[in-house]
C-alpha cells in the first residue's frame, strides 16, 4: 500500500450495514473495525493472510461460492451476508472438518476456558459427531522449556509458523509433511531460539502451543486479570498479570500499539516464577555477631536509622537498581539528601563518568519507540539490542524490513534478526577508532575539516572502508539516528564514545540516543537517583560520590536498594570488597543473597514485581504507572512504604505520604519541562583504554536483574549465561589454545579456570566472556585487559 | 550461530548439478532449486535424505533448513529413510486402480514378501508407500522404477521387470 495519496474508499454493505473502508482492504478487517462477528482461526491482524482455516467464510451476492472474509478485497458496492443460511452452512461444515481430526477432550485440555475453537465449536460445531472413524494422533514436540506442545490438537492454522517468519525473524517452525500427515514444528531436535518464541503460546488458538511453566496450575476462570508494566528491558511492554489468590501465575501481553504492540518477549512473559523464589526474603533480619536473627519491623527500623544517623553524610551511600520504581528511587535519594548526602548512584553498568556533567537530562531514545519503524538508516554502538530490548529490536526490523539501512559498530558480530548493511566488528579499543573513522568520513562527506581530536582517535585504518559506507548511508537518509548500546556504556571510553556518536548524529542531521537498560534507567536519572544531579536530572551545588568513586574511596554506611552486587554490577568483586570494607549495610531487597549476607548487617524484605504500585519512564519517557496485583509475601512490604517509614523515623521533614500516587506526582511536578531532548553533546576525546588481549561481556539476557535470574525456565534456556572465554580461530592459533581447552583468565589480580571456545563471531585481541555467572562476577570490569593462560589448576605456568 | 556443525558436504558433482539448476532462476530467488538439488542429493546418497544433507542444501541455497525440510517431506519422490537399491512406485490414483493397480501392487508385495512402504530383506528393492496420479493415464495400469515409466503392465510384465532389476 502507498502512503503517499490516501487510497480511495470503497463502500459495501454487510448484514445490510453500510460500511466504508479504503481500497484493497479485506473484509474482515472493517467487519471487525464495525464489530461483526465473523468466527476464524487462522486470521491475526498482525500476520500474513493465509486463508487457510477456511472458517471466515461468508456469502457475497452474485457470488456462487462462499468466500474467506480475510482473503476477499472490498469492492464498490459489494453486499455481503455474514450470517445467512449459505454462510452458516459454509461455517458449520468448516467447524465439522476442523474437529475431524480434533480431540474433543477439553477437560484435560490446558487451553480449556479460553480456547478460540472451543468457543467457536459452542456456536458452530453439532451435537454429535458423524465421523467415525480413528482421529489421526501427532507425536508431541520438546520444542524448548517455554512452550508446551499438544500437536494432535493442532488445526494448522500456520499462524505460529508466520509468527517465526514474519515477527521473530528466525523460521524455525515449519509445517512438514502432508495432507492428513502434516504436523507444525521445528523438524528437528532442538529449542527454539527466538527470544520472543512465548507469543506462540497466545497465537495459537487451540491447545496445541501452550505456556510450559503454567501447564496444569490453573484455569483461566479462576484468575483475575489487572494490567501493570514489564519490569524488565527499558520498553515497559503493557502486560496483563494473572492471579489467582495470592499468587501470580501468569503473564500475558496487553495491546498498545504506541510500545509493545501485541507482543512480549520471553523475558516479561516467564519472569514471573522468580517472585516465589526459594530465597525470598519474608522478614526483616539483623545480623549480630556474625549470625543472622530475624526481627521485628520496628527493630529493624531503627537498627537502620541509628545506623544511617551515626554514619558521617560524606561516608553515606545509597546504591539503588535501576530496576526501582520512580516512588523508589524518589524517595531514596531524597532520604540520603535530607541526611546531607549526595552520593547516591543507579548507574551500576557505567563504565566511565568523566564526561556525566554533559550526558542528558533525559537519557533515552530520542524518538518514540514507534518512530524506530520509520527510520531510513541507524548506526548502533555497543549492543546486542536483538537480546537486550527484544522489542525494539522488533521495531529496527520492521525499518529494516522496510527499507532502513541498519549498521553496528560492535565487539562481537552478534546474530540479529534483520539484515545488517555494514558492521564494522572491532575489539574494545578498537570500538572508539572505528566510532572516530565515522565521525571522521562525516566531517569529510560535509566538506568539514576534521578536528585533531577526532582524527588523533582514528587509529583503526582496517575499518576506514567500512566506516564510509556507513556514513555515506547516514548522511544520505532523510531520517538517521544514532544509539549508544549497553556495550557502549559499560566501555571505559563511553565518554568518548558519546561525544563521537553525537558529532554523528549532528552531522548527519539526526539525533543521538540511548538504549536504557532497565525498565527505570531513564526514570532513575528524573528521580535524582544520581550523585551529580538532582531531581527532574537538575544540577545540584554538592556533587556526590557516584558508584565508582565510592568503590574507590570508600564508604562507611550504605543502602543497597533492590541490588544483588554479585551481579548487578559492572564490576562485582570490587564493589563487594568496598561493601565489605563498610562498616553498616543495609539491603533493601525482595530476596537474600550468599553476598547480601556476607556484605550486609540488616536486611530489610520488600514487595516483589506485582506485589507493589509504583512507576516506570520508558525509554522514549512515557510514565506507565501500575498497581499491586497480589500483597508482598510475609512481612515483605513495598519499599516506597519502608523508605516513607524510615524518614519518618529519622525525623525528615516531607516524608508524609498517602499513597505511592502522591511521591509519583510531586516528582512528576518537579520534571515538567525536562522533556525527551537526548541532543545534548559530549566533549571527551582521550581514551582511557590500551591496546592488547581484551575482554569484553555483554549481560546475557536472562541475567539483567534478581527477576529473571530466578526464573527457571528462562535459565533452562539457550539464552542462560555461561562461563566460556570465546576467542576467534586466529587468536587461538596465536595463544596456542585449541577448542574445548581448559585456560586460566586472569583479569587484575583475579583468576578463573574457563573454557576456551573458537567464535567466527569474535574480533582479534579481543575474549568474550559473558557476565552472568558466579565467575564471570569475580574477574572484574566488563571490559578490559585480560590475559589467558595455558593450563589449568594448581602448579599452572 | 556460533558454528553450524553440518556434517554434511555438498560434493563437487553436487554442486556443478545445483549450480546449473540455479542459473535458471534469479539470482535472489535461489530457493527455487529446491527440489531439483534434493533430487541431486538424494540420488548421490544412495536414494534417501538426511537432516545434515538437507541442512547442506539449505545452507547451499541460503533458505532456512525448516523451508527445505517442509519440502523434503511433502513429496513422495523424496525419502527419509534409508532404502533399497531401486525404487518402484504402482500408482493407484483412478485410472490404474479400473485397470488393476490393486492386482500388480498385490503380486509385488507376495513377490518379494513385503508390504508398501518397505524394503526388501535382500536391500534390492523399495516399494514406495503411496503414488498417487503420475500423469501417464493413458497406459494405465503403470508404474516407476528407478525414476523410468513402465505402461500398459500386466503381471508378467511386471515380473519380467523386477527380475532384471539387480
Amino acid at each position: 500500500m502507498s502512503d503517499s495519496s490516501t487510497p480511495e474508499m470503497v463502500t459495501i454493505e454487510v448484514d445490510g450495514q453500510e460500511l466504508q473502508g479504503p481500497a484493497g482492504a479485506m473484509l474482515i478487517e472493517l467487519t471487525d473495525k464495525a464489530c461483526i462477528d465473523i468466527p476464524r482461526f487462522c486470521y491475526h491482524d498482525k500476520l500474513t493472510i493465509a486463508a487457510n482455516c477456511r472458517m471466515c467464510l461468508v456469502e457475497v451476492e452474485k457470488v456462487p461460492k462462499p468466500l474467506p472474509a480475510c482473503a476477499t478485497p472490498i469492492m464498490e458496492g459489494m453486499k455481503v451476508f455474514t450470517k445467512s443460511d449459505k454462510a452458516r452452512m459454509a461455517q458449520k461444515g468448516t467447524m465439522e472438518f476442523l474437529l475431524v481430526n480434533h480431540p474433543l477432550d477439553c477437560p484435560i485440555c490446558d487451553q480449556g476456558g479460553e480456547c478460540e475453537l472451543q468457543d467457536l465449536a459452542l456456536g458452530y460445531g453439532r451435537d454429535i459427531s458423524r465421523f467415525s472413524e480413528n482421529k489421526r494422533v501427532v507425536a508431541d514436540k520438546d520444542i524448548g522449556p517455554l512452550v508446551a506442545t499438544d500437536m494432535t490438537r493442532c488445526i494448522h492454522c500456520t499462524r505460529c509458523v508466520r509468527f517465526s517468519e514474519e515477527i521473530a525473524g528466525i523460521r524455525e517452525l515449519g509445517a512438514t509433511g502432508r495432507g492428513e500427515n502434516t504436523e507444525i514444528g521445528i523438524y528437528i531436535e532442538g529449542s527454539m531460539q527466538s527470544e520472543l518464541s512465548g507469543n506462540i503460546i497466545d497465537l495459537c488458538p487451540v491447545g496445541a502451543l501452550t505456556s510450559k511453566p503454567f501447564r496444569f496450575t490453573a484455569r483461566a476462570w479462576e484468575l483475575v486479570q489487572q494490567p501493570s508494566i514489564a519490569p524488565h528491558d527499558s520498553v515497559g511492554s503493557n502486560i496483563l498479570v494473572h492471579a489467582r489468590g495470592s499468587q501470580i501465575m501468569r503473564v500475558v501481553p496487553d495491546r498498545n500499539e504506541s510500545i509493545n504492540e501485541v507482543w512480549i518477549s520471553d523475558r516479561d512473559r516467564f519472569s514471573y516464577e522468580g517472585i516465589g523464589s526459594d530465597d525470598r526474603l519474608t522478614t526483616p533480619r539483623i545480623k549480630t555477631n556474625g549470625v543472622w536473627h530475624d526481627v521485628e519491623w520496628q527493630v529493624a527500623l531503627q537498627a537502620v536509622a541509628d545506623g544511617l544517623r551515626t554514619t558521617s553524610a560524606d561516608q553515606l551511600a545509597a546504591i539503588t537498581s535501576p530496576t526501582s520504581t520512580l516512588e523508589e528511587l524518589y524517595l531514596a535519594q531524597k532520604l540520603m539528601r535530607a541526611l546531607g548526602s549526595s552520593n547516591i548512584d543507579h548507574r551500576l553498568r557505567l563504565g566511565d563518568v568523566r564526561d556525566q556533567d554533559s550526558a542528558p537530562a533525559f537519557p533515552g531514545l530520542g524518538c518514540s519507540i514507534a518512530d524506530l519503524e520509520s527510520l531510513d538508516a541507524a548506526l548502533v554502538i555497543g549492543s546486542n539490542i536483538r537480546k537486550d530490548q527484544p522489542i525494539l529490536a522488533h521495531r529496527l526490523r520492521k525499518a529494516s524490513n522496510a527499507g532502513a539501512e541498519l549498521h553496528f559498530i560492535n565487539p562481537v558480530d552478534f546474530d540479529f534478526v534483520f539484515s545488517v548493511a555494514n558492521r564494522l566488528i572491532i575489539g574494545p579499543a578498537g570500538m572508539v577508532g572505528a566510532t572516530a573513522a565515522v565521525a571522521a568520513a562525516l566531517l569529510e562527506a560535509n566538506g568539514k575539516s576534521v578536528p585533531a581530536d577526532i582524527r588523533n582517535l582514528c587509529t583503526a585504518s582496517e575499518v576506514d572502508q567500512g566506516a564510509k559506507a556507513i556514513a555515506g548511508s547516514l548522511q544520505q537518509a532523510p531520517r538517521s539516528m544514532v544509539f549508544l548500546g549497553a556495550i557502549a556504556e559499560s566501555h571505559p571510553d563511553y565518554s568518548v564514545l558519546r561525544s563521537l556518536a553525537c558529532t554523528i548524529a549532528s552531522e548527519c542531521g539526526g539525533q543521538c540516543g540511548y538504549l536504557p537498560q532497565s525498565a527505570n534507567s531513564v526514570g532513575a536519572c528524573l528521580a535524582g537517583a544520581q550523585p551529580h544531579r538532582g531531581v527532574g536530572a537538575s544540577t545540584v551545588s554538592d556533587s556526590g560520590r557516584g558508584l565508582a568513586a565510592l568503590v574507590e574511596g570508600g564508604m562507611s554506611g550504605c543502602v543497597l536498594l533492590g541490588v544483588e552486587p554479585e551481579a548487578d554490577c559492572d564490576d562485582p568483586a570490587h564493589v563487594i570488597a568496598a561493601l565489605e570494607d563498610c562498616g553498616f549495610v543495609v539491603s533493601m531487597h525482595a530476596f537474600t543473597t550468599e553476598t547480601l549476607e556476607q556484605v550486609a548487617d540488616v536486611m530489610l524484605p520488600i514487595a516483589a514485581f506485582g506485589e507493589t504500585s509504583g512507576t516506570f519512564v520508558n525509554a522514549e519517557g512515557t510514565w506507565q504507572s501500575f498497581s499491586g496485583v497480589v500483597p508482598p509475601r510475609g512481612d515483605a512490604r513495598p519499599a516506597w512504604k519502608v523508605l516513607r517509614v524510615l524518614g519518618n523515623v529519622l525525623d525528615v521533614e516531607g516524608f508524609e505520604y498517602e499513597s505511592s500516587e502522591q511521591v509519583r506526582d510531586e516528582l512528576h511536578r518537579a520534571c515538567e519541562g525536562v522533556g525527551t531532548d537526548t541532543s545534548q553533546h559530549g566533549n571527551c576525546y582521550t581514551t582511557a583504554l590500551d591496546v592488547g588481549l581484551m575482554r569484553v561481556a555483554d549481560v546475557p539476557i536472562y541475567s539483567t536483574d534478581a527477576l529473571v535470574r530466578r526464573s527457571p525456565a528462562l535459565q533452562k534456556t539457550g539464552d542462560a549465561a555461561s562461563f566460556l572465554a570465546r576467542i576467534s580461530h586466529a587468536q587461538a592459533a596465536q595463544l596456542g589454545l585449541s577448542d574445548g581447552e581448559s585456560v586460566s583468565v586472569v583479569q587484575g589480580d583475579a583468576r578463573q579456570v574457563c573454557t576456551v571456545v573458537t567464535d567466527t563471531r569474535v574480533p582479534e585481541s579481543t575474549v568474550w566472556l559473558s557476565c552472568g555467572t558466579a565467575k564471570a562476577a569475580m574477574l572484574g570490569a566488563s571490559i578490559g585487559p585480560v590475559s589467558l593462560e595455558k593450563g589449568s589448576g594448581e602448579g599452572m605456568l | 550461530m556460533a558454528e553450524q556443525s553440518t556434517s554434511y558436504t555438498l560434493s563437487e558433482t553436487a554442486r556443478t548439478e545445483i549450480d546449473h539448476w540455479l542459473a535458471k532462476f534469479p539470482a535472489e530467488q535461489k530457493r527455487s532449486a529446491v527440489i531439483a538439488a534434493l533430487t541431486v542429493v538424494q540420488s548421490e546418497e544412495g536414494g534417501s535424505l538426511t537432516t545434515p544433507a538437507m541442512d547442506a542444501v539449505a545452507a547451499y541455497l541460503d533458505m532456512p533448513p525448516i523451508a527445505v525440510y517442509e519440502v523434503g517431506t511433502f513429496y513422495s519422490m523424496f525419502d527419509l529413510h534409508p532404502v533399497g537399491r531401486h525404487k518402484i512406485s504402482v500408482c493407484k490414483n483412478i485410472s490404474c486402480m479400473l485397470m488393476g493397480a490393486d492386482d500388480i501392487v498385490a503380486h509385488l508385495q507376495n513377490k518379494l514378501a513385503i508390504k508398501l512402504g518397505e524394503t526388501s530383506s535382500d536391500g534390492r528393492i523399495t516399494l514406495i508407500q503411496e503414488e498417487e496420479c503420475l500423469a501417464a493415464c493413458g497406459g494405465a495400469p503403470m508404474m516407476v522404477v528407478d525414476g523410468h515409466y513402465h505402461e500398459n503392465l500386466t503381471i508378467e510384465s511386471v515380473d519380467s521387470i523386477v527380475d532384471g532389476l539387480e
